[in-house]
This record gives C-alpha cells, structure tokens and sequence, in this order.
C-alpha cells in the first residue's frame, strides 16, 4: 500500500515536472524543475531496487549535467524567447498544422503504451524474480560491470575523454579576439 | 507490489513529453533538456526491465547511457555556445542559412 | 505500549534529536568561531551577553529575525527565496545518512538494539557525496536571483569551487570504500574497531593519511571555508553571493555553511577517525560522546585554520584543486589499490 504511494508521488512528480520543463519560457525555472523531475526519478529508481543508480543519476545528472546547464544559461544571460512573435509567425503555430501535430503527439503516446503493456509479463510485480540483496548489492553490479561489460566500461571512459577535449574546443574563444 | 507495466506507462509518458518538448520548443537550451528528459525514460524503461528479469543488466545499461548522456550534454552545450556567440540569439530558426 | 509502537517512537525520537542537534551545532559554531577567534587574536570574543558570552549566538538570531526582509526589485521572485531554502535543506538532509553511534536498546528498553543514525542506506557515503554536491545549486541560484554583479561573480565562483573539488573529495572517499570494502558508513566504521598491537586504535587515518589530508582540504574548499573561502570574500567581493540577502534568507547561509561543516567533519570521523569508537565509553553505550569529541576536534580545526591561513586567491584556488589535489587524490587512489592487492589487506 504504502509502496504504491510512494509510486504514484515519485511518478507523479517526475511527469508534472517533466511536463512543465517543456512549458516554461525561463530557461532557468526549466532547469530546475528538471532537477525536481530527475530526484522524483532518483526515488522510483530506490523503489525498483537499485540505489547505485539512483545516487549515480542524482549525482550525474542532478549534480553535474544540469550544473553544467546551469552555468550555459548563466553566461550566456540568453533573451528568453519573443512568445509573442513566435505565436504570430512560426508555421507550425497555424491552425491545421497544430492539429494535425496533436494527433500524432496523441498516437505516439498511445502507441508507446500498448506496444509496452503488451510485454510479456508487464501485469506481473516488478520485484517478483531475482535475490534483492544481490541485485542492489553495488558489488554485483561491479563485478558485472567490470566481468561483462568491461569493453564497454573502457570505451566510454575514451568517449568521455573525447567530449571533454571536443567541448573545450569548441566553447573555446579562438586566438586573438 | 507494482507491475511491470506501471513503471513502463511512466517511461512512454516521459519519452512523448521529450519528444513533445523537442518539435515544440524554439529554444537551444530547451531543446537539450527535451533530450536529457528522453534519455531519463529510456533509463527508466532499462532499470524495469532489468529488475523485472531479476539481474543488473538493467543497471549498467544505465550507467552507459548516462555517460553517454553528459557527453553528449557537453558537446551540444559546447556547440550552443559558439552558436550563440555567431549569432546573439537561441533560436534554431536563426541557423537556417543551408536550408534550401 | 507493544515494541513496533516503542520502536517506531523512538526512531522519531533519535530523528528529532538528531535534527535538534544539528540546530544546536550550527548555534553553537557561531559562538566557538567567535570565541576562538578571539583567544587566538588574544581577546575575548563576545563576553557580555550572558556568562562569558555563552547567549550570544541567541542575540545574534533574534537580531536577524528582527530585520527587514528585502529583496531588489528586480531579482527573480521564486529563485531569490528557493536559494536558502535549497542551501539548507542539502545541508540537513546530507546528515541524514551519516551513523552517529552504536546500536543501542536503551539499557533494555528495546528487545532489539536501534542503530543511532536518522537512516542506515547501504549506499551512506554516495548518498552524502549526493546531496552535498546539490548544494552548489543553493549558491548558484544566489548568485544568479540576486540580480546584481557582486552576487553574481561569487555565485559562479563558488558553484565553480565546489564542483572542482568535488572530484578529490570523491577519489579520497573511493580509497576509503576500496580498504572498508562496503559503501555503508556503518561497515566503514565497524571495520575501524579494535586495536593494533593492542593499543593503536585501527583507524583508517594511519593507513591513508595523505588521503585524510586530502579529504579534509577538499571538505574545507567544498563548504566555503577559509582559506578557500574567495566567493564570499568581505574584502574584495562585499559579500559576494549573499550580497543582497537579509533577514531570515541570510541567516540561512551561514545556518547552511555550519551545518554542511559539521557533516564534513562527521563524516570525515566515520571514514578515518573510527566513528564512535573508543576506549572505555563504549562499554556503557556511550560511543557517540567519542563521535561527539573527534567531530568538535575536526571542527576546531576548521575555525583554528580559518584565522590562521591568508585567503586564497581564486585562481591559485582553481589551480591548486585542478592540479595538485586531484593528482594527489589519483594517485593516493592507485597506491592505495596496489597495497591492497599486494598485502592482501
């Protein structure tokens, strides 16, 4: 019962959130309800047995990407967008086009929950199978990390040196200006 | 105990507002965040799946597309700067010179 | 009444204890600093309000809550005021992973023992690592709300301190884990009981000192502390982020900073200082006055270093966590894991 609760609040938090992101006109209002949507799935990530991931996405991505965002719209101090212009002139605002829009944002939604509730066993309870202490040990997930997946393990760490030198690059300023 | 299904309802819901926020939006940063909120449902829909099946092969799905993730949030960050320096505004519609 | 009842009664009452302390400590820095400060400049500190001072940190709250509550006009409404509120609340909710004693019952009042701590997560230490670095965002959004160029210089400063020592605070606290072997602050301290040759306390600040070294300077940096402490520098930024601050929101930065200091000093007590272990008390269920000791030392060191050692300038700052530090933090790390490896630790 209670974990029901808390399911509805956490899922509930991470879409209303999410839903606003994409509403707000301040860039930095977006950020943040991002963060509050990110915790809300920090919290469904602890229900779902998994508390390395959980503290790794509020760490990486609550922590660090959306800092980094943060800091972009800080420096950039970027105009917020003409609303009004944009009601005005942009094509996809017309009326027909907007409709139509609606429609597939419509079929889209629907057709990603049927083809995800068809799953085999998606009315069976998510914490039926697997021993808990071993799937939210971190050292199992070490050791499978690091056993497994270690191919992929080193070539990310080479990916996150590439786009740490690629982003220096170019934010840099070029010489002379 | 909650179903499979629920956590995946969540995730579709998710990935349609991502998605929603990406055609939408006529703002640089809004639109990296519409993909940051994309990449959290698939994340989610990852981490189910693993539970469901009773092992962490869910998990460290997730931790590579969280890698992949800030990477990529650098990179478009790093990009939306040196746009911005060209042309003073966030607008992709400001960027259309190739268009034909 | 039966013991689910009991229990649950007095795990709200450790929480409540726990938070009400917290409280006390943050009141009680306000009046250490100023007292220490003075001893050591060879002056008294605050003597007059009450005995020897000891009512001062009360003056000086009720004098904050008394002033008028400003906000420029144009600072962003919501941002301005969930700035503090987000400072603060990190910074109680990060001690709410750390354990402060040993399991108890009571002297028998519980048929089984409680453990003394708000919440005993098997991931403890990435959870405080976690919500210590959300603080960043109280003082960026300081900085950015405040709508004014002071502010905002020492915000992006500070935010820009803090992520970047983050990263040796985070490699000490991985040496820590590789030699405990478990990421809950509970094993990490129980794997520091008992003794060497009978009389060396087995902490793990003998077997990673340069580690302690490094966590401590990265814990002085990450809360704002001096000699790191040039985002909020009086003398070349005004007050940079919380220039524009007054009242009840100001008095939450410096309640905020306190309180993230004493966190950094418990936690640095459960990773090398052995937590609640000690001679002697821990026979009567007493360990956590041993917690309270080693914390109130590390804290004297934070306010002994901060009127001691001249600021830092940003750059040099920058420089010294970029360079220094997170080097010494890898390779105190590598070390670390080839010692384990090689004598079987």
């Amino acid at each position: 019962m209670s974990e029901t609760l808390l399911f509805y609040f956490f899922a509930g938090i991470a879409v209303v959130a999410s839903a606003l992101v994409i509403g707000q006109r301040n860039p930095m209002y977006s950020i943040m309800l991002l963060i509050l949507s990110f915790g809300a799935l920090s919290g469904l990530y602890i229900q779902l047995d998994a508390p390395f991931v959980a503290m790794a996405q509020v760490i990486v991505y609550a922590g660090a990407i959306m800092v980094l965002f943060l800091f972009v719209v800080m420096l950039l101090n970027a105009p917020q967008e003409d609303a009004a212009e944009w009601d005005r002139t942009h094509p996809l605002r017309r009326p027909g086009v907007a409709r139509f829009g609606a429609l597939l944002a419509g079929l889209l939604i629907v057709q990603l929950v049927w083809a995800l509730v068809r799953v085999n066993d998606a009315s069976a309870a998510v914490g039926a199978r697997g021993d808990v202490a071993a799937i939210s040990s971190v050292r199992s997930v070490g050791r499978v990390l690091f056993t497994d997946y270690v191919f992929a393990f080193e070539a990310t760490s080479i990916l996150i040196l590439v786009a740490m030198v690629g982003a220096v690059l170019l934010a840099a300023r070029e010489p002379g200006r | 105990m909650i179903p499979l299904g629920h956590y995946l309802i969540v995730s579709a819901i998710l990935f349609a507002i991502g998605t929603a926020g990406v055609f939408l939006r006529r703002n640089l940063i809004t639109i990296l965040l519409s993909i940051e909120i994309m990449l959290n449902a698939v994340n989610l829909s990852f981490v189910a799946f693993g539970r469901a099946q009773g092992n962490v092969d869910g998990q460290i799905i997730t931790f590579f597309v969280m890698t992949v993730a800030a990477a990529e949030a650098a990179v478009g960050l790093a990009i939306v700067i040196g746009l911005f320096r060209h042309r003073e505004s966030l607008n992709p519609d400001a960027f259309t010179s190739l268009k034909w | 009444m039966d013991q689910a009842t009991l229990r649950f009664v007095v795990q709200l009452g450790i929480i409540g204890f726990t938070f009400f302390m917290l409280i006390n400590a943050s009141a009680l820095l306000v009046l250490a600093e100023r007292k220490i400060m003075g001893f050591m400049q060879q002056r008294y500190g605050p003597y007059l309000v009450g005995p020897h001072g000891i009512l001062q940190p009360l003056a000086d709250i009720l004098k904050l809550l008394f002033k008028e509550e400003l906000r420029p006009k144009d600072a962003d409404k919501w941002l301005f005021t969930l700035a503090p509120i987000i400072s603060v609340t990190t910074a109680f909710a990060a001690f709410a992973a750390v354990p402060w004693g040993a399991e108890t019952t009571f002297f028998g009042l519980l048929d089984t023992p409680v453990k003394l701590g708000v919440a005993d997560v098997n991931v403890a230490v990435l959870v405080v690592f976690a919500i210590t670095s959300m603080g960043v965002y109280g003082i960026v959004l300081a900085g950015w709300s405040s709508n004014s160029k002071y502010s905002l210089l020492g915000g992006l400063r500070s935010s820009a301190q803090m992520i970047s020592y983050e990263l040796a605070y985070a490699t000490t606290l991985a040496s820590v884990i590789m030699l405990a072997g478990s990421l809950s602050l509970r094993e990490v301290v129980d794997a520091q009981s008992g003794y060497w040759l009978g009389f060396i306390p087995r902490w793990y600040l003998f077997l990673q000192p340069v580690g302690f070294i490094i966590y401590v300077i990265a814990g002085v940096a990450e809360t704002n502390r001096a000699p790191f402490d040039f985002p909020e520098a009086e003398q070349e930024l005004v007050a940079g982020y919380n220039t524009e601050y007054s009242s009840v929101r100001f008095a939450l930065f410096p309640q905020a900073e306190y309180i993230n200091m004493t966190t950094m000093s418990a936690v640095a007590t459960d990773l090398f200082l052995g937590g609640w272990h000690g001679p002697l008390l821990e026979r009567w269920g007493l360990g956590w006055v041993w917690f309270l000791i080693k914390v109130g030392v590390i804290l004297f060191t934070y306010i002994w270093v901060r009127w001691t050692v001249p600021r830092y300038r940003y750059d040099q700052l920058m420089q010294f966590g970029w360079k220094w530090l997170f080097p010494a933090a890898v390779l105190n790390l590598i070390a670390t894991a080839a010692a384990i490896l090689y004598f079987n630790v």
